[in-house]
């Protein structure tokens, strides 16, 4: 690293700008990963909360869906004899709209037994009475004790409890029966949208979903099951994507140029003795201090901005996973394209250094 | 009896030309005892240049034995002449060659770096060898704030920065006036005699010839029998 340290330093502007260029890709990616995580949990923070290992939709050939999934209860009652699965439980999903005086509100409501632990408070949920998540509560600023109504059905609050939220619509948990009078026919009989099932490694699902024409999946798989959030996630992942490739290549690009510059200094350190390891240690050292301060100054800035928008109107989220990653990412990404273009150091030919004019 | 630094014999050199190829050397033997400096003079396109890379081990001849202070370098690997140039043999190049981003000082220092000794020793190492080519206030200065004949001065402190016991110079006077190319050709010779280098010294000025040992002339690929300067 002799030389390499006194190249950042001899060359600033033109480190610094590529330094900068750097900066501002992480900063670009890091607040796009913290808004696709913050999306994300705005589709699907209620799915994945759900205390249940894996969740059982209806089988009808098209592939997973909240929307068109359809569980009777003869279904979700043989799953829960079903070896190895410790509980199966009724869960219904429907959009609704909700109000409170002058207030409305677009909420998701999940229909839970009784007392069955899949919603915050269960136990408190009976007919007519539904539990809030904050932001529904929030939105239609009513508290425990207050009334609405829901798709023209009265209840009341029975408490306001969690931030769930489903497909970017803010969570009320009701019983299952006051679920049924949403929006079924009565016609339809006993119906929940999925099985959310507990169980352990004696289970066997695949066979279980033969006999009972269902499809398992995992709870984190059942996210692709809400329709948004697959068109959402894979817009933003793509964006993502572009852009580690993107500053990949401006990456590459740029030792690329540095390399043939100093192709003569490379040829004059080889004439004088410096083995082509040395060298490529020197100009990879180089690039990874570019990056490691690129992408550290890139987080920080992408962390502060997360931190001022987090807890507002913004979906945000500022973790490890949104900040870290994505700066290792860009690291990773940054040093392969650098490892790419500074590899030419090992054709240059030490006898250029002879008689060459520089 | 001086023992010989720089050896070599028979050495055959050609090129790919066209369809055949170019004869560059033609069973060269020159041999350069420690201490003394050997200047080789010829015209442009005569072998010079290629007789100077062959030493430097820079070039692998077709055939014929380089022999550098006592090591063959026949069936020597890459990275073992990399480390032979590194330790044994200096160059001062035509033009100074020197890396923009390094000072005066580090441009000596980066040879002790490549051959892993320590820093501290590295940099009163460099400030002493600079002192010895008259360049000990300048060090902290960076190429393009050194005039050339400062410039090819620190090219000769750095080739005898790590104690080579062959010293290769190409040209060293082509960019300078010729006083100051008369006081580089005094420097050179006053440190092949202090170190007891075997210096090899390519030039086409025969004009600034005064201070070496022996002068031979290569043409066609082939030297003339080398000459005492004072027999010359």
């Amino acid at each position: 690293m002799f030389v390499a340290w006194r190249d950042l330093r001899f060359a600033k502007g033109r480190f610094a700008l590529m330094g900068t260029v750097i900066m501002m890709i992480t900063v670009l990616v890091g607040l796009l990963s913290g808004l696709t995580a913050g999306l994300g949990r705005e589709n699907t923070s209620a799915i994945t909360g759900l205390p249940a290992d894996h969740l059982a939709f209806s089988a009808d050939g098209r592939g997973i869906s909240f929307t068109d999934s359809r569980i009777d209860r003869g279904t979700w009652t043989k799953w829960a004899r079903v070896p190895g699965v410790t509980s199966a439980r009724p869960l219904g999903i429907a959009m609704t709209k909700a109000q409170a005086g002058s207030a409305t509100a677009a909420l998701s409501a999940f229909g839970v037994q009784r007392g069955s632990g899949l919603g915050p408070a269960s136990g408190d949920l009976g007919k007519g009475t539904v539990i809030m998540s904050t932001k529904a509560a929030d939105a239609l600023k009513v508290k425990a004790g207050d009334a609405l109504t829901l798709n023209g059905h009265k209840v009341t609050v029975a408490a306001v409890r969690g931030a769930a939220m489903y497909s970017h619509t803010p969570v009320v948990w009701t019983s299952l029966d006051d679920w049924q009078r949403l929006g079924a026919s009565p016609e339809d009989g006993e119906q929940a949208t999925v099985v959310a099932l507990s169980t352990t490694s004696a289970a066997d699902l695949p066979a279980a979903d033969r006999t009972l024409n269902t499809r398992t999946v995992s709870s984190g798989d059942a996210v692709r099951a809400i329709g948004s959030f697959t068109a959402e996630n894979g817009s933003l992942q793509l964006m993502r994507g572009f852009l580690f490739a993107i500053s990949a290549l401006v990456i590459g690009a740029f030792f690329t140029v540095w390399t043939i510059q100093r192709s003569g200094d490379v040829a004059v350190l080889k004439a004088l003795g410096a083995s082509t390891g040395y060298l490529l240690r020197d100009a990879l050292g180089q690039a990874l201090i570019l990056l490691v301060l690129g992408t550290g100054t890139g987080a920080l800035i992408a962390a502060c901005l997360g931190a001022a928008v987090s807890g507002g109107a913004i979906p945000f989220v500022l973790d490890a996973g949104t900040v870290l990653v994505p700066m290792a990412v860009m690291i990773a990404l940054g040093a392969l394209g650098a490892a790419l273009s500074v590899r030419r150091i090992t054709s240059v030919d030490p006898l250029t250094a002879l008689g060459s004019a520089r | 009896m001086t023992s010989t630094g720089l050896d070599l014999t028979g050495i055959t050199l050609t090129y790919p030309d066209g369809a055949g190829r170019l004869t560059a050397l033609d069973g060269v033997g020159l041999a350069v005892p420690a201490g003394t400096i050997t200047a080789v003079v010829g015209p442009s396109g005569s072998g010079k240049s290629s007789l100077l890379a062959v030493a430097a081990t820079l070039i692998t001849p077709d055939s014929g034995r380089v022999v550098i202070a006592g090591t063959d370098t026949h069936g020597l690997s890459r990275g073992d002449l990399t480390a032979l140039r590194r330790t044994t043999i200096g160059i001062v190049f035509q033009q100074p060659n020197l890396l923009p981003s390094l000072t005066a000082a580090e441009q000596l220092q980066v040879m002790a770096h490549l051959d892993g000794r320590s820093p501290a020793r590295a940099r009163a190492r460099a400030l002493e060898t600079l002192d010895a080519v008259g360049l000990a206030d300048q060090a902290h200065r960076r190429p393009h704030q050194l005039s050339g004949g400062q410039r090819q001065r620190v090219t000769i402190a750095r080739a005898l920065m790590n104690d080579p016991a062959v010293l290769l110079v190409d040209e060293p006077t082509s960019a300078l006036d010729h006083d100051r190319g008369a006081a580089v050709l005094d420097l050179i010779a006053t440190l092949t005699r202090q170190k007891a280098t075997a210096t090899v010294l390519v030039t086409h000025d025969r004009a600034l010839l005064t201070t070496v040992d022996t002068i031979t002339e290569v043409r066609d690929g082939r030297l003339t029998t080398p000459a005492r300067r004072s027999e010359g």
